[in-house]
C-alpha cells in the first residue's frame, strides 16, 4: 500500500557495506512538488540514501516506492521520472554544451525543441557552441542541471549542486530551482553543505548523521524542536556535536 | 521525433567520434606517429647505396717491441684514406652495396665511451704482434663488421668484390624489411587503438562519474559500448588506410593476396581487441591502475609478437604460445596476405579464433562491468 500524495516513500531502509552501517533504518516521505534538503556531515549516510532512491543501490532491508513503484520491476519507467545532477560529474570535454544536451536528450527520445527549451531555462543559450571544457564552473553546473531537467523529472536529485561556485553562480542556480518550484510539478531532494541553500530553497529540512535522521520539519519547526536555536548551524552542532562541513 | 539523428546509438557514436577527432594528440599518436615510425624504420632498414661501419682502434705498443709500428696501423697507413685520426677503407660491390669501414684511432677510455654510446660497434686492439677484436657476439652489426675487417686483413679488399656473379639480389615484392614491417605496424595499430581508445576511455569516464550519470537515464547500456566500439573501428579504418596509402606511395607496398581476406582479418582483429579492451576495463575507476593494466596487455605482445622483428629468434618452446597471441595472429595473417598472396582459405582459422576471443572477452567483460 502506498500513499499517492507522496512521490517518494522510504520505509525502514537499512544499508551496510561490509562492517559499515551506512543507513540504519530510515523512514522518509516526500510530497509531489516538495523541496527537501538532506543535510549531514560526510559519512552521515545521505549519499547512500539518495543512491537507493535513485536505484543504483539496493536496500538490505526495507522498501522504497517511487510514485508507488519499486525499482526492481520498473527500472525503465522510473528512470524516465528522475533527474540527477552530481557534484563531480564531468561531461565529455570535447563536446559542445549543445551536443552534450542532445546526447542526453536522445536517452529520453527527446528532440531539439526540448533541448532549446532547456537552454533557455538555464540561461546558457550563448554558450551552446562552447566545448564543455571551456565553460566556467558555474556554467558547467548549470549545464548539469539542464541535463537533469531535460526529461521534466518528477523527482530531481541534486548532490551539492553549488559546491565550489561563487555567490553569483550559486544565485543563478537557485533562481532556476525557484522557477521550478513555482510550477509545483517536481519534487527536489537536495544534499548540501550550505545551510542557507537549504533555508532559501527547501520546504522541509532533514538532518542526518551516522545513518539516522536526527531531525526533520520546516525550518521553523526544527529550530523550535531543537530548543529554540537561532540558526541551522547552531541546531546542527547541538544535535551532532560537529559542524556540517566536517 | 523518430529521426535517426535523435536515436541514442547514433548520438553516442557521434559523441565518441567527435571526442576522438577533436583531440589533436589522438590524431598525432593514431595517424601521424605510425606513419613517421613506418617511414623511419623503413628508411633505416632499407638497403642504402653505401653502408658506413665505424670501429675504434686502440694501439697497444710495448716498450720491448723492437719495431714501434703495430700490425693494423701499418696496413691502414698503406691502404686507407686518412683524415685526422680516422682511416677509411671503401669496400665496393655493385650487388652487395658498398661499405665504408671507418677506423677511429683513440684511447681505451674513449673507445669504451664510443662503444657505450653506439658510435662504434667494435674495439680493435692493435698490437705489434697480433690484433684482437672486442665486440658483443649477439650484436649482428658488430659480428658483420668483425667478419669484414678480419677478411680485409687476411685477403685484402678484393675479397668483397670476388665472385659477384654468384650473388642474385632478390627483387621480389614482399621480401624487403619494410614489407615485413608495414603489416606488423597495421596489426599493432589495431591493438593500440583499441586498448587505449576503448579501455582508457571507459576507465576515464568511469573515474569522472560520467558512466554513473549515464546509467541514471534510460540509456541502453549496450548502446554505449557498441557506440564506443563503432567510433573506434571507424577511426581504426581511417588510420590503417592512411598508413597503407603512405606505404604504397612511398615504399611501393602491395597487397599480393586477397583484399576481402585482409578486410576480414582487420575486422576480426578489431573484434578481438575491442572485446579484450572491454574486459580489462570492466572494473577499475582509477586511470593510473588502468594505465598499468593496458601496458601489461600491450607491451608483452609488442615485444614478442613480431611487429618489428621476427619472433622466431625466441626459444622453440615459446613459439606455440607466441603464435596464438591475438597480435601475432593478426600480424602473421596480414603478412601472409600482403607478401605471400594468401586468401581467405589461408586465414579463416585466425579470423575465427580472433572473433571468438573478442566475443568471449566482450561477454565476460559485460558481466563484470561496473558503471560506477
Amino acid at each position: 500500500m502506498t500513499n499517492q500524495e507522496y512521490i517518494v516513500d522510504v520505509r525502514h531502509v537499512k544499508k551496510s557495506f561490509k562492517d559499515v552501517h551506512a543507513v540504519k533504518g530510515v523512514d522518509l516521505m516526500i510530497k509531489t512538488g516538495e523541496f527537501l534538503a538532506l543535510l549531514g556531515p560526510n559519512g552521515a549516510g545521505k549519499t547512500t540514501l539518495v543512491e537507493m532512491i535513485e536505484g543504483i543501490q539496493h536496500p538490505d532491508e526495507g522498501e522504497i516506492f517511487i510514485s508507488g513503484k519499486q525499482w526492481k520491476n520498473h527500472q525503465h519507467e522510473l528512470h524516465q521520472m528522475i533527474g540527477l545532477s552530481l557534484q563531480e560529474t564531468r561531461f565529455m570535454d570535447k563536446l559542445t554544451a549543445y551536443e552534450t544536451m542532445r546526447l542526453f536528450a536522445s536517452f529520453y527520445k527527446l528532440g531539439i525543441n526540448r533541448v532549446d527549451e532547456v537552454f533557455k531555462l538555464i540561461g546558457l543559450e550563448e554558450k551552446k557552441k562552447s566545448y564543455v571544457n571551456n565553460l566556467s564552473g558555474g556554467q558547467r553546473q548549470r549545464l548539469a542541471l539542464g541535463v537533469a531537467l531535460l526529461n521534466k523529472p518528477k523527482i530531481l536529485l541534486l548532490d551539492e549542486p553549488t559546491t565550489g561556485l561563487d555567490p553569483n553562480a550559486r544565485r543563478e542556480i537557485w533562481n532556476i530551482l525557484l522557477d521550478l518550484k513555482k510550477e509545483q510539478k517536481t519534487s527536489l531532494i537536495l544534499t548540501s553543505h550550505y545551510m542557507e541553500e537549504a533555508e532559501y530553497l527547501c520546504d522541509r529540512i532533514v538532518i542526518m548523521d551516522e545513518g539516522k535522521i536526527l531531525a526533520e520539519g520546516s525550518l521553523q519547526e526544527i529550530l523550535t524542536l531543537g530548543g529554540g536555536h537561532h540558526s541551522l548551524d547552531e541546531l546542527f552542532i547541538s544535535l551532532t556535536g560537529r559542524h556540517l562541513y566536517e | 521525433m523518430n529521426k535517426i539523428t535523435n536515436h541514442q546509438l547514433y548520438r553516442l557514436t557521434v559523441a565518441h567520434f567527435a571526442e576522438i577527432i577533436r583531440e589533436p594528440a589522438v590524431i598525432f599518436w593514431g595517424v601521424v606517429f605510425p606513419i613517421l615510425m613506418a617511414w623511419g624504420l623503413g628508411i633505416a632498414f632499407t638497403q642504402k647505396g653505401v653502408v658506413t661501419s665505424k670501429l675504434a682502434i686502440v694501439k697497444v705498443i710495448s716498450v720491448t717491441d723492437s719495431v714501434h709500428e703495430t700490425k693494423l696501423a701499418s696496413y691502414l697507413a698503406a691502404n686507407a684514406v686518412k683524415k685526422d685520426s680516422s682511416y677509411t677503407i671503401e669496400l665496393k660491390n655493385a650487388k652487395l652495396g658498398n661499405v665504408n669501414l671507418v677506423f677511429i684511432e683513440t684511447s681505451w677510455t674513449n673507445a669504451y665511451t664510443m662503444l657505450k654510446k653506439g658510435k662504434v660497434s667494435m674495439i680493435i686492439e692493435d698490437k705489434t704482434s697480433e690484433t684482437k677484436y672486442h665486440f658483443d657476439p649477439a650484436n649482428s652489426e658488430a659480428k658483420t663488421s668483425y667478419q669484414l675487417v678480419a677478411n680485409l686483413f687476411t685477403y685484402g679488399s678484393s675479397f668483397y668484390t670476388f665472385n659477384q656473379s654468384n650473388i642474385e639480389p632478390l627483387t621480389l615484392t614482399g621480401t624487403r624489411y619494410v614489407d615485413f614491417l608495414i603489416p606488423g605496424l597495421l596489426a599493432m595499430g589495431v591493438m593500440m587503438a583499441c586498448a587505449w581508445g576503448i579501455s582508457y576511455t571507459i576507465i576515464d569516464r568511469r573515474s569522472k562519474k560520467l558512466l554513473r550519470r549515464m546509467v541514471a537515464t534510460p540509456m541502453k547500456k549496450s548502446n554505449f559500448l557498441f557506440a564506443l566500439i563503432t567510433a573506434r573501428l571507424t577511426m581504426n579504418v581511417m588510420e590503417a588506410l592512411l598508413l597503407f596509402v603512405f606505404a604504397w606511395l612511398y615504399f611501393g607496398i602491395k597487397v599480393q593476396g586477397s583484399w576481402p581476406a585482409l578486410i576480414v582479418i582487420f575486422l576480426a582483429g578489431n573484434i578481438a581487441f575491442s572485446g579484450i579492451s572491454i574486459l580489462i576495463s570492466s572494473h577499475t575507476a582509477n586511470p593510473e591502475v588502468g594505465n598499468g593494466i593496458i601496458n601489461a596487455l600491450v607491451t608483452p605482445m609488442m615485444v614478442v609478437s613480431g611487429v618489428f622483428f621476427s619472433y622466431h629468434n625466441f626459444p622453440d618452446w615459446t613459439l606455440p604460445i607466441i603464435r596464438n597471441l591475438p597480435l601475432t595472429m593478426i600480424a602473421d595473417s596480414f603478412r601472409s596476405i600482403f607478401n605471400e598472396g594468401a586468401g581467405f582459405a589461408d586465414v579463416w582459422r585466425e579470423a575465427l579464433a580472433l572473433t571468438t576471443i573478442g566475443t568471449v572477452s566482450f561477454i565476460i567483460g559485460l558481466k563484470l562491468f561496473k558503471w560506477y
